[in-house]
């Protein structure tokens, strides 16, 4: 069992969504990150799914996905030749005397604070799934009170984009 | 300006454009405006069903039999849902099957309206595709994509949800000439290579075996299968879903494999060291215990469907292809590889083979009680019947029985719900069967548990003339619960006392309906019974066969275990060890 992160470009039509995860669902297989939104073509958007199954499993899993009529190309980007970053909001307790402390760590993850309580700062950190982790570690010790996360947004590396020829989809490769 | 019609109205003149000549359906709220329009339409006929489960299995069946997309209709809420079982079972089948439903009022949408059900969501998971029209001129474009989608690539049923505003709104009529599906584009041509490299197993193997599919119906390869195996001489086996592919009077022909399946089939699938896979998917009743089907075999795995290849079973030349196009190829592939001489002995195979045919043919023991067998009465009517005729069964052990018993010869001549096993099929897609073949004989193999689930659409063949029989295996239970119920619940029969030796009086039934009832109950009145049935074509006739209930079909691999732990009888399982050579 891997992480694995795929790249789908789906038409934008009503009910994309719920087919794509219904279809992760019927199959048995779990989401762990899904990220939807628009691209540069007018009509079509991207999701950026990440799942931990075995290689037999992902190879069932983008076959199946590539059945579905409004499924246009899904590509498997992997780290070596992509960049991955997730979105993280946290609210984590900073009084008076803790503040400068928390602030630091801020500073060190290249992190900022959007918002000052007289108990609390929120913060917003961009980054890998490891960078995070890492931020969230280091700040628990202060009292974490709330966070969200965005799903995966992933893009290969390079001049390439998903959509040209040279990239195979991934189911071709059985 | 152009004419301006309703959304109604344009949807009627798509169902022509698509060329279609039948819907089984049946009215409501909001279907209701379809329907106007359709009752002036000159080329397509409506049939109205008396449920729309019938209406769903009578368009599958119509399918199954032609070759064409089978189309049914009903309104929203209760008619859509009622219509969810056929449409699972064609999607399991790959039946091409389009089903049309009427939706609430667009602005109505997602208020619990009355008879509003989300049936796009429902119908998610078992279609092919489906659609959610709301704009009258949006109908053309999806009944088009609708009927190419379900007849192309791996055939299977589309659902077209139209709301009701939709129907009622004014619109051009635009039939398109083209799709535009930038993310459906099915693989129909072989890889040249993947053929090369098959041909070359295909020769250099000792035990191989064509592992036959429905696939081989539905995309028309009988002929072109015939061609191959005769060319290479190597032994066919012919799945549920398959049978007819290859006629079964061939001397390569070994039968049926999987749970209920002949020694030499099962066995020639065990023992193989390649399986030539076509249009079939290693489903669970066929291998029996995944990690021990055929464990010595290579697979060359033919499917139009990525996604069947390699999922149950690791391949080890996969061929995305429809599978007509890559038999047409591999025959002068495999030809060209004997012409270099290169070719495998089979007749220790063959032997092998040989041996199993004639230790383990396929029989039953008829009950000396005397009571009617039912494997008697399916394999006389098989006889009488002949292969010219189409047989639709219902789900259970007339099915098995009916597919063993039967020799079929030619395909689409055997109708049945192999993946989703539902019973009640055998009725409407008989009745479906028959208004795409009204000049052929079509008999439904019914039990007499499935019958009661949907013979209300006898009224629908007296009223439309569509002179279907019915052999009803009444064993006044659901025999195959029983069966198991005998072999694995100590005989503990719990709920599958049907009583239908008692209630209803089928023939009464039958007479009800305006069809002919009979009814036999031993063995010497069968032929005549049946020949009295085969010369009755004005009406339809119900042939009420009461049967034995302790028979059993056997062989059987039973749910879980091996295909090696085969039993050919009740504990009795043939000796492997002359296939070891």
């Amino acid at each position: 069992m891997a992480r694995h992160t795929l790249s789908v470009l789906v038409q934008d039509q009503p009910g994309v969504l719920a087919r794509i995860s219904a279809l992760f669902s019927r199959r048995g297989y779990n989401i762990e990150s899904l990220a939807v939104g628009v691209t540069e073509t007018p009509g079509v958007s991207r999701m950026t799914i990440v799942v931990e199954v075995d290689q037999i499993a992902l190879e069932q899993i983008t076959k199946q996905l590539n059945k579905l009529i409004n499924v246009l190309k899904i590509v498997e980007l992997d780290d070596e030749t992509a960049i991955a970053r997730e979105l993280m909001l946290i609210k984590v307790r900073a009084d008076v005397n803790a503040r400068s402390a928390v602030l630091q760590i801020v500073e060190l993850f290249r992190a900022k604070v959007v918002d000052v309580g007289t108990d609390a700062v929120t913060v917003e950190a961009t980054g890998s799934h490891d960078k995070l982790e890492a931020l969230l570690e280091v700040l628990a010790p202060h009292g974490i009170k709330e966070i969200v996360q965005s799903g995966v947004v992933a893009l290969g590396r390079g001049g390439r984009g998903i959509g040209d020829r040279a990239l195979r989809s991934a189911d071709k490769q059985a | 300006m152009a004419e301006q019609i309703s959304g109604a109205e344009s949807f009627v003149r798509s169902l022509e454009h698509a060329n279609v000549e039948v819907v089984f359906g049946i009215p409501g709220g909001a279907i209701l405006p379809a329907y106007d329009p359709l009752m002036d339409s000159k080329s397509v006929r409506h049939i109205l069903v008396r449920h729309e489960q019938g209406a769903g299995h009578a368009a599958e069946g119509y399918a199954a039999a032609t070759g064409r997309v089978g189309v049914c209709m009903a309104t929203s809420g209760p008619g859509a849902t009622n219509l969810v079982t056929p449409i699972a079972d064609a999607h399991m089948d790959s039946v091409p099957m389009v089903a049309i439903t009427g939706q609430v009022g667009s602005s109505s949408i997602g208020t619990d309206a009355f008879q509003e059900a989300d049936i796009r969501g429902i119908t998610m998971p078992i279609t092919k595709h489906n659609y959610l029209v709301t704009r009258a001129e949006d109908i053309p474009g999806a009944i088009k994509e609708a009927f190419h989608i379900a007849s192309t690539g791996r055939p299977g049923p589309v659902l077209v949800d139209i709301t009701k505003d939709a129907l009622q709104n004014k619109t051009e009529f635009h039939w398109p000439t083209t799709v535009d599906l930038p993310g459906y584009k099915p693989t129909t041509k072989p890889h040249g290579r993947q053929i090369k490299e098959a041909a070359r197993l295909i020769v250099e193997s000792h035990r191989p075996v064509f592992y036959v599919g429905g696939g081989v119906i539905r995309s028309r390869a009988a002929a072109e299968l015939r061609q191959l195996a005769e060319l290479t001489g190597i032994p066919v086996v012919t799945t549920l879903m398959a049978r007819g592919a290859f006629p079964d009077s061939h001397p390569q022909h070994m039968g049926m494999p999987g749970m209920h399946g002949t020694v030499g089939a099962v066995g020639a699938l065990q023992q193989s060291d390649l399986l030539i896979t076509l249009g079939a998917r290693f489903d669970d009743r066929v291998t029996g215990k995944l990690e021990s089907f055929a464990p010595r075999a290579k697979v060359i795995h033919i499917d139009i469907d990525p996604a069947e290849i390699g999922k149950n079973r690791e391949v080890d030349i996969p061929i995305v292809s429809d599978v007509r196009e890559a038999l047409i190829q591999l025959v002068p592939a495999v030809t060209a590889e004997f012409d270099a001489g290169r070719r495998a002995d089979l007749t220790g195979w063959w032997r092998t083979l040989n041996h199993w045919r004639e230790t383990y043919p396929l029989g039953y023991e008829a009950p000396n009680d005397g009571t009617l067998s039912p494997q008697y009465v399916i394999e006389r009517l098989g006889k009488i019947a002949g292969p010219d005729a189409i047989y639709a069964s219902g789900v259970g052990q007339h099915q098995m029985w009916a597919a063993q018993f039967i020799g079929y010869e030619k395909p689409n001549t055997w109708l049945n719900s192999g993946g989703l096993g539902t019973m009640g099929y055998s009725v409407p897609a008989a009745m479906g069967a028959k208004v795409g073949k009204p000049d052929t004989t079509v008999w439904a193999i019914d039990g007499d548990g499935c019958f009661q689930m949907t013979n209300q659409e006898l009224a629908t063949c007296t009223i439309n003339n569509i002179p279907i029989k019915v052999a009803l295996i009444n064993n006044s239970s659901l025999g195959m619960v029983r069966q198991w119920q005998s072999l694995f619940y100590n005989e503990r029969y719990s709920n599958t006392d049907l009583h239908s030796h008692s209630f209803p009086d089928f023939v009464k039934l039958a007479d009800a309906y305006g069809a002919l009832g009979l009814r036999c109950d031993n063995a010497a009145d069968v032929d005549a019974t049946i020949e009295k049935a085969m010369g009755t074509n004005d009406v339809p006739v119900v042939v009420d066969f009461r049967v034995h209930r302790d028979a059993m079909v056997w062989p059987m691999v039973a749910a879980g275990t091996s295909n090696d732990e085969i039993k050919f009888a009740r504990d009795l399982a043939p000796k492997w060890d002359r296939g070891d050579d």
